[in-house]
Parts: structure tokens; C-alpha cells; sequence
């Protein structure tokens, strides 16, 4: 149980190269689960191993419980780690593989049973004991690579992307086990991933990185609803968030998005009247799901025809596609929608729950609807 | 059988690699039969013949004159097939898990060593032992020998730990072990193949070694390949080729053994850098 925080962490690998962690700056409460999520290249491999201890910083403060262990060698920080590769030593048994770390601390041979016992419970892995890890499948490799982490009850545990090596359904079984031991532990823990499902349904907290940069850092939800920028926007959501360029229009000092299906025209009215947004390239973001199909009888939104180009039903949706302002827009409707290639569907968006962004920097727009983001952070780059 | 391993091309591909095995190894039982023959017995009959009697007298005359010097070789060649095994096992692991600023041109450096040639090194490592004191001795030849045998050491194990995860390394450290624990207790138990490898390479250098022995040692220090040459090419007296071809014969031996006993861990060693672990 140990709190985190992270003060304006640099990382470089040498000058003239380009910074892999620039200015990270955040924190997480003891027991919370952190996740950094972001494209591969993004800097968040880089910044697990700092925290671990594998590389050191170029700038900046790591501090546990707010003691700075940025100077510390890995073995004193205590903190476990499970890799993406499990990196179980091959040449030991599963029991020897969880007692190692034990041993090396010289804990009594006692007590390490005791440990190898609870923890081999706790993983239902009693009956692997025995087996060298050549012999364990994918999903049993892994859960020994948990227990033994979990066998050292360190401050804080480190995922790498620790479910990437699994097929599909063990993953998301393994996603769950993960949540389920994190709410009986409630160790800090710090995942990275490059799944934005799996940053959404572990995280407590999440940071979205690109380019050794938190983009932004919040809550699932705040990244999900208010995403800082078209990055965090476009990253995060499945199928994700439609991107529709257009102009502003002022009428009755209201600002209006105009759409055009090729078939019908619409003028969106947006909740907001800032000045200077008018007669600007923009870009509109809406979540598949916030498109919906307008009823029979009028409800007062607005509503555009188009022409479905494209059916996909996943089971517990459809996703149509027609085209608005020249580009592929998926709409997620209810799957019992008798939607067919050619017909044309009247479509409505709460205007809401629409998004703007500047279509030449990808920065958030004023703020439609939902209350200003005032715990997502968005790191400004500092040449140093 | 079937009729297709009686094809005329099957016969003559057996007949070929047959002529080619018994090349190979007439050689060999020249040796044999000549070792077991009387020095009368060789004068008079053809190099191929069975002997007329049958007797040992070759073999106790060469481990006589060349006994001692078998265990000169083995006193020189077991601590430096070890020792050089050992530092190349480090070198390996250092250059491929600790990687250091310039450790790339160190090994591209030390990689010369594979290629240079033994008579190019004569002149300045007696010069080193000279002045270490060690000149014309047993440790200054075992020392020459770990040297010259550092660099492929290391090449067979740096490119062995290469193949290896690093995640295996980074998971020790945060399990709180150190430099030499993390090799003894990780890397070496995971090198059973490659160090068969070392041994048997090493080995066999070492003790089919004739030049660094007779520059390196002298007299009664000197090694069994050394002490060979001494006999067979003494010009004074009857030349007793069953005394020359039983002193050859012992002074092969172990190599030939060292093949037999761990030969499949040589060919398993040489390929498992090669393929995935």
C-alpha cells in the first residue's frame, strides 16, 4: 500500500536524440490502479522501467509514499513487476520461480513455504508446483509470473502489457482476475497497455501518452466523455469516435455545425456562443453510439437523412455507415433496425454530447455540454 | 526394404560415401595394426597386413617415453579449458545483458582475436611472460591459452545470451539479485548446451596445441603433442613405427573421447543460437 507520484520526469537517451519522457507529471492514491495507456513508441514501456528501477531518469522525481527512490537500484524499491514475456527462469521449477525473490531476501524457509502456499492458493496454481515452465500453457505461465510478484507483498506492482501474449477469450478472463485481485489486495499498481478496453475496464486512473507525453490524465470516464484532444478521442472508444471537418456558422449568436448528407442538409445548433469560433476550420467528434435513429414523431432535434453504405452487425449492435461532409461516419443503432445498403435513415445527435476540436492543432474546443475537464491535465511540452 | 532403396543411383550414393569412410579411416588402422606389430614384422610385410604377432611391446615403449608428457597436457589443458570457459561465460554475459558504452566495439575488438594468427602472437606474449616472470612455465603456457582462447569463448556465449530474454535478467534484478547471482543462479544453469560447446572446442585446441608448447615450455614441462614430434623425428637408431604409431594413438585419444562423450551436445550447442530457444 503505497502512494505514487511522479515530478516532472524526464527521460533521455543521449543529446540530439529526441526526449522519450518529457515533463510526466501525476499521481495516484495508495490502492489505486493506474493505467498508462498510449500507441506503441509512446514512452510507456520507458516509464514502467523508471519506476522500476531498470533505467534510470534524466529529470525529475519518482516518489513512493513521498520518500524519492529515483536513486535507488531496483531491488531496494520494492516493487514487483510481471513482463509481457512472463520471463519465468526456465531452468526452475513454478515453486522455485515464486520463491526466488524470497530466498534472495533471505526470508526463512518456513515462511517461504507459508508465501509459495497462500499465493499458489490464491492463483490456483497448487497443483503446478511441480512443472518447469516449459510445461505450463500461455494462461498458466502467466499466473505464475503473478504469483510471483504477488509473493513478494511489494508497495506496488508493475504490468507490462502482461495479457498481450494471450488469445482472445484467456484475456479477457485474465482481465478479469486482475480486477478481481486488485479489489481483494488493493496494492498500487501501474499497468501499461496498448488496449484501450483494458484501460478502460481496470483503471481506477488512466494516462494517455503519446510521444513521451501524458496527453491527458483522469478517470476512464472523464477520458471516455471529455477527451483534452483529438488524440484521446480518436484513441480510446471502440468503434471509435466519428471525425466530421466542417465550418461554424453565427445565427442568432448561436453557433450552428452545418451537415450535409448529400441528400439533406442540417444545421446543428451548439451549446455554446464563444466568440472567435466562427467562419474556422473544425473538426466535430461524436461517440457511434450518441447517433441515433430519429423516432416517427418529432422530438425537437435536429435530424439528417442519408443513405446507408455499409451494414455491420456485431450481435449486440449494427453499425451503419453513410457519409456527412465527405466522411465515413459508423452510427451503433439497436440490431433489430431493418437497415439495408441503399435506404436512407433519418439520424439525430444530442447536440450535447457533440465535440469540437481545432482541425489544425486537435485541441479541444471550448467545452460542449459536459463541465469543463478540471482534473485532466494536458502536459505542455518544455524545450529544455 | 523396398524396391526403390535398390535404385542404381541409391547403390551408387551408398557406394561413394562406403569409399569415402573407408578413406577416412585407413589411416587409422595402419596406425592400429603398426602399433601392434614388431619392428620386423613392419619391415617385412605390407603397411595393410595383419601382424604376424600380436604384441604390446609398441604401446609400453610410448607410454614410456611419452607418459609423462601426457600428463604435462593434461595438467596444462584441463585448467585452461576450464578457466577460459568460465571468463568467456562472463565476457558473454556481461556483452550481451550489461551492455556498456562501447561495449559493441569491445566485442568487434576482441572478435580480432578469432582471426589472428597463432605465430603473430609468439613474439609479444613471451615477451609479456618474460616479464611476468613466467617464461617457461606450466602457468605461463595455461595463461597463453586462456588468452588466445578468451575471444571465441566469449563469441559462443555472448551470441548464446543473446537469444535469451533480457525480461529474464530485469525479473532477477527486481527479485533483488545481484550481478553474480543472477549468472549462477539464472544464466549458467541455462548453458548446459554452449559450455559443452567451449569444453569440446577449447579442448581440442588446447591439446592438439604444438605450437605455443614448444615455444612456451621446455624440457620436462613440455606437452604430449611436443614430446611426439621429439620422438618421431629422432634421426639416431632403427625407426620403430610401432612405437611412433602407439605414442600417436595415445596422444589422439582423448580428443577422440572428449568427441564420442559429448559430441551430440556439439552439434545441439553449435545450433541452438541459430534457432529459436
Amino acid at each position: 500500500m503505497a502512494t505514487l507520484e511522479l515530478r516532472n520526469v524526464n527521460k533521455s537517451y543521449g543529446s540530439g536524440l529526441p526526449d522519450t519522457l518529457k515533463n510526466i507529471e501525476l499521481k495516484i492514491d495508495s490502492g489505486e490502479f493506474l493505467i498508462l495507456v498510449g500507441p506503441s513508441g509512446c514512452g510507456k514501456s520507458t516509464l514502467m522501467n523508471c519506476i522500476a528501477g531498470l533505467e534510470q531518469i534524466s529529470g525529475g522525481a519518482i516518489l513512493v509514499d513521498d520518500a524519492d527512490i529515483s536513486g535507488m537500484s531496483p531491488k531496494d524499491r520494492d516493487i514487483a513487476m510481471v513482463f509481457q514475456s512472463y520471463a519465468l527462469y526456465p531452468t526452475m521449477n513454478v515453486r522455485d520461480n515464486i520463491a526466488f525473490g524470497l530466498k534472495i531476501r533471505k526470508m526463512p524457509a518456513a515462511a517461504i513455504d507459508e508465501e509459495v502456499a497462500r499465493v499458489s492458493r490464491l492463483l490456483q496454481i497448487e497443483h503446478l508446483l511441480g512443472r518447469k515452465p516449459g510445461q505450463l500453457s500461455g494462461g498458466q505461465q502467466q499466473r505464475v509470473a503473478m504469483g510471483r510478484a504477488l509473493a513478494r507483498r511489494p508497495k506496488i506492482y508493475l504490468f507490462d502489457e502482461p495479457l498481450s501474449n494471450l488469445d482472445a477469450k484467456l484475456r479477457v478472463e485474465m482481465r478479469t482476475e486482475i480486477k478481481l485481485m486488485h479489489q481483494r489486495l488493493k496494492t498500487t499498481t501501474v499497468y501499461v497497455t496498448h488496449d484501450q478496453i483494458e484501460a478502460m475496464t481496470l483503471g481506477d486512473k488512466v494516462a494517455v501518452m503519446k510521444d513521451g507525453l501524458i496527453q491527458q490524465f483522469g478517470t476512464p470516464q472523464q477520458i471516455y466523455n471529455d477527451p483534452a484532444n483529438l488524440f484521446v478521442a480518436s484513441f480510446i472508444g471502440s468503434p471509435p469516435m466519428n471525425f466530421i471537418p466542417l465550418r461554424l456558422q453565427r445565427r442568432e449568436g448561436r453557433l450552428q455545425a452545418l451537415l450535409d448528407s448529400g441528400q439533406a442538409r442540417c444545421e446543428l445548433p451548439l451549446g455554446l456562443s464563444e466568440a472567435g469560433l466562427e467562419d474556422r476550420d473544425v473538426i466535430l467528434g461524436i461517440r457511434p453510439e450518441q447517433i441515433s435513429l430519429a423516432p416517427t414523431e418529432a422530438n425537437g432535434l435536429p435530424g439528417i437523412r442519408a443513405e446507408v453504405q455499409i451494414t455491420e452487425p456485431t450481435g449486440p449492435d449494427l453499425l451503419v455507415f453513410v457519409t456527412l461532409n465527405q466522411t465515413k461516419v459508423c452510427c451503433r443503432l439497436a440490431p433489430d433496425i431493418p437497415a439495408r445498403v441503399g435506404d436512407s435513415l433519418t439520424l439525430q445527435f444530442d447536440p450535447a454530447r457533440v465535440l469540437l476540436f481545432d482541425a489544425a492543432s486537435g485541441e479541444r474546443l471550448g467545452v460542449v455540454g459536459s463541465p469543463p475537464a478540471s482534473t485532466g491535465k494536458v502536459a505542455q511540452f518544455k524545450g529544455r | 526394404m523396398t524396391r526403390a532403396s535398390l535404385h542404381p543411383a541409391r547403390i551408387a550414393i551408398y557406394a561413394t560415401l562406403l569409399a569415402a569412410c573407408a578413406l577416412y579411416l585407413i589411416p587409422l588402422l595402419v596406425m592400429l595394426l603398426t602399433s601392434f606389430k614388431t619392428p620386423e614384422d613392419i619391415r617385412a610385410g605390407n603397411l595393410l597386413s595383419w601382424p604376424e604377432v600380436v604384441t604390446g611391446i609398441g604401446w609400453i615403449k610410448a607410454w614410456d617415453t611419452v607418459g609423462g608428457y601426457f600428463w604435462n597436457s593434461v595438467k596444462i589443458t584441463v585448467p585452461a579449458v576450464l578457466i577460459s570457459t568460465l571468463l568467456g561465460a562472463l565476457n558473454g554475459y556481461v556483452l550481451s545483458m550489461w551492455r556498456f558504452r562501447g561495449s559493441q566495439l569491445f566485442f568487434g575488438l576482441l572478435l580480432f582475436g578469432c582471426f589472428l594468427p597463432f605465430q603473430t602472437v609468439l613474439l609479444p606474449a613471451s615477451f609479456t611472460l618474460g616479464k611476468l616472470g613466467l617464461a617457461s612455465t606450466t602457468t605461463g603456457l595455461v595463461l597463453v591459452h586462456i588468452v588466445y582462447g578468451l575471444a571465441f569463448t566469449t563469441l559462443f556465449f555472448r551470441n548464446y545470451y543473446c537469444s535469451v530474454p533480457e525480461a529474464l535478467v530485469r525479473a532477477a534484478r527486481l527479485d533483488g539479485a545481484g550481478f553474480f547471482t543472477i549468472f549462477g543462479r539464472i544464466l549458467l544453469p541455462m548453458s548446459v548446451p554452449i559450455i559443452m560447446v567451449c569444453l569440446i572446442w577449447q579442448f581440442t585446441q588446447i591439446w592438439n596445441d604444438f605450437l605455443f608448447g614448444v615455444v612456451f615450455a621446455s624440457g620436462d614441462a613440455q606437452p604430449i603433442t611436443v614430446a611426439l614430434n621429439n620422438l618421431v623425428n629422432t634421426s639416431t637408431g632403427v625407426k620403430e613405427y610401432n612405437v611412433d604409431m602407439a605414442a600417436a594413438m595415445i596422444a589422439g585419444l582423448p580428443t577422440l573421447l572428449v568427441y564420442v562423450l559429448a559430441g551430440k551436445y556439439f552439434l545441439r550447442g553449435l545450433t541452438a543460437g541459430a534457432v529459436k530457444g
